[in-house]
């Protein structure tokens, strides 16, 4: 455990010197904590406007305060993550975040990063305690009673995590009889309960992780991202199996009335798509766990 | 509020209400029984016994019950042991509410007059005869109400299992709330289920209590 975080520490200080080299002095998604080594791809960076106008209230209200509220995932390795020792937050959707963050105006340090669990996402948008909410959130129509999308800027689907030498489980038809194991009371659980495998749900993922690591269980199951992001995190021990069972959109979630910021948010998502910075982002994530990269997913602009 | 009764819902909370119940009296019944071994144990003449148990209330009394269940779930497989996730549950719920069944158990021990002891060993009574024969049967009766306490906190411990995949209650819970339904309306439910249990229990020992009561 220690060994390997002095190396992630080592190679952290590597990509910054990378990073610093190419001439890039200041740039925001410098601290790259997820960093797999030297040869990683490298964070894009992404250039903050200026002179922004977008006619919604949170964002005034984001401007006077000199900062911008952005709720997300801290327990996600590469997608949503916050160190705990230094605060750092890394990961595609942080990525994302950022991205959008650059086009509205505000720099990486003008960001307050709120994290917030799956449930109290709606509540929190409602009430206005965060601007907008980057962390695996699924388009569905039950949410959007509540609140607004921007996206989707990514499509996970229900996906296996394996050991990387398990050549038994290619698929969900492949898990009768299995262990499997996900989060408890998740709706993963409904989709994999029709091909009949044994289910052991602990209340984190990586909990499912550790027991996959020590051979207790055969898989662990959950959206593509999530696990793209183990698999990233413990690279080359575990691998995603590559075929998604189910279809999931994830996309922003803000204030349920504002029209302005969704247009705003979806123009900067498909400014960073058109420009290659998804991509670079990707790679320097979850790309890491040797999944290619999916199709940029069409915005829909609602 | 009437979630409740659409789709599967029922059947899920039937289920993760059962397991919550059947989670509970297993453990109880092994809270109980290792506790009052304990207890003995913590009285009795062998150093080593009264250095054991001592040692096992000191331990599990005093750890959080989260890291107790972490402590077996992950920490027994490894070396060797392998058990279905409710025994693991059981294990660690039992051992953790068997150090305070101990502890009241012994405060029911100190109740009892010194002269019943010696008593009884003056008509030559073991120390096994003199604690279960004399010294117990007036000790179980003081400690019934601090007991109630006891067995009224277990169930709705219990709920920390659902985290170490045993469907139960809070696993219920997890999944409604997934499912998108009203925070409000799930706990309420939740709440009346444990509710439910705790009173049971309430009234089975004020039951015992009017029973077993003697006037002294």
């Amino acid at each position: 455990m220690r060994t390997s975080r002095t190396l992630a520490v080592a190679l952290c200080a590597v990509a910054l010197t990378a990073t610093a080299a190419c001439g890039k002095d200041g740039t925001p998604g410098a601290t790259a904590a997820s960093s797999g080594g030297s040869a990683a791809p490298a964070l894009p960076s992404y250039t903050v406007k200026t002179d922004v106008k977008v006619d919604s209230p949170v964002i005034a209200e984001a401007r006077k305060r000199g900062q911008l509220i952005i709720g997300a995932k801290a327990d996600q390795p590469n997608l949503g993550w916050e160190d705990v020792a230094s605060g750092d937050r890394s990961g595609f959707d942080i990525e994302i975040a950022k991205m959008i963050a650059a086009d509205l105006g505000f720099t990486p340090q003008q960001i307050k990063w709120q994290t917030l669990v799956s449930s109290q996402r709606e509540p929190a948008i409602a009430k206005g305690q965060i601007d907008f909410y980057v962390g695996t959130y699924s388009i569905n129509d039950e949410r959007k009673k509540s609140v607004s999308f921007a996206g989707p800027y990514y499509i996970a689907g229900q996906d296996l995590l394996v050991r990387a030498d398990n050549t038994s489980i290619t698929g969900p038809e492949s898990v009768g009889g299995k262990n499997v194991c996900t989060a408890t009371g998740s709706t993963s659980i409904k989709n994999i309960q029709q091909y009949n495998p044994k289910i052991t749900q602990f209340d984190t993922y990586s909990a499912c992780v550790e027991k996959l690591m020590s051979n207790e269980v055969d898989a662990v199951t959950t959206d593509d991202a999530i696990l793209k992001g183990y698999a990233s995190k413990y690279a080359p021990k575990l691998r995603v199996v590559g075929k998604p069972f189910t279809k999931e959109n994830y996309g922003v979630g803000l204030n349920k009335d504002d029209k302005a910021l969704r247009d705003a948010i979806s123009d900067a998502l498909k400014a960073h798509e058109d420009n290659g910075d998804w991509k670079k982002a990707y790679d320097a994530t979850l790309g890491l766990s040797g999944s290619p990269a999916p199709e940029v997913p069409a915005l829909d602009r609602y | 509020m009437g979630f409740l009764f659409e789709q599967d819902n029922f059947a899920l909370f039937r289920d993760g209400f059962l397991q919550t119940i059947e989670l509970s009296a297993l453990s109880a019944l092994l809270a109980l029984l290792l506790g009052t071994l304990l207890a003995a144990f913590r009285v009795s003449p062998v150093p080593v016994l009264r250095a054991f148990g001592t040692a096992w209330v000191t331990l599990f009394r005093n750890t959080p019950l989260t890291l107790l269940f972490f402590a077996v779930t992950f920490g027994l497989p490894p070396l060797g042991v392998h058990f279905s996730h409710l025994v693991f549950a059981v294990l660690a719920l039992g051992g953790y509410t068997a150090s305070f069944v101990c502890e009241v158990i012994r405060s029911g021990i100190n109740t009892v007059p010194l002269g019943q002891a010696e008593a009884a060993r003056s008509l030559g009574m073991t120390f096994g005869q003199t604690l279960t024969l004399v010294v117990l049967p007036q000790a179980a009766r003081t400690v019934l109400a601090p007991m109630s306490s006891v067995f009224i906190a277990l169930p709705r411990n219990s709920a920390i299992a659902g985290a170490f995949s045993v469907g139960e209650l809070y696993s219920a819970q997890q999944t409604f709330s997934e499912r998108g339904y009203s925070i409000f309306a799930i706990f309420f439910w939740v709440a009346c289920a444990y509710l439910l249990i705790s009173a049971t229990v309430a009234t089975f020992f004020r039951f015992l209590e009017s029973r077993l009561a003697v006037v002294r």
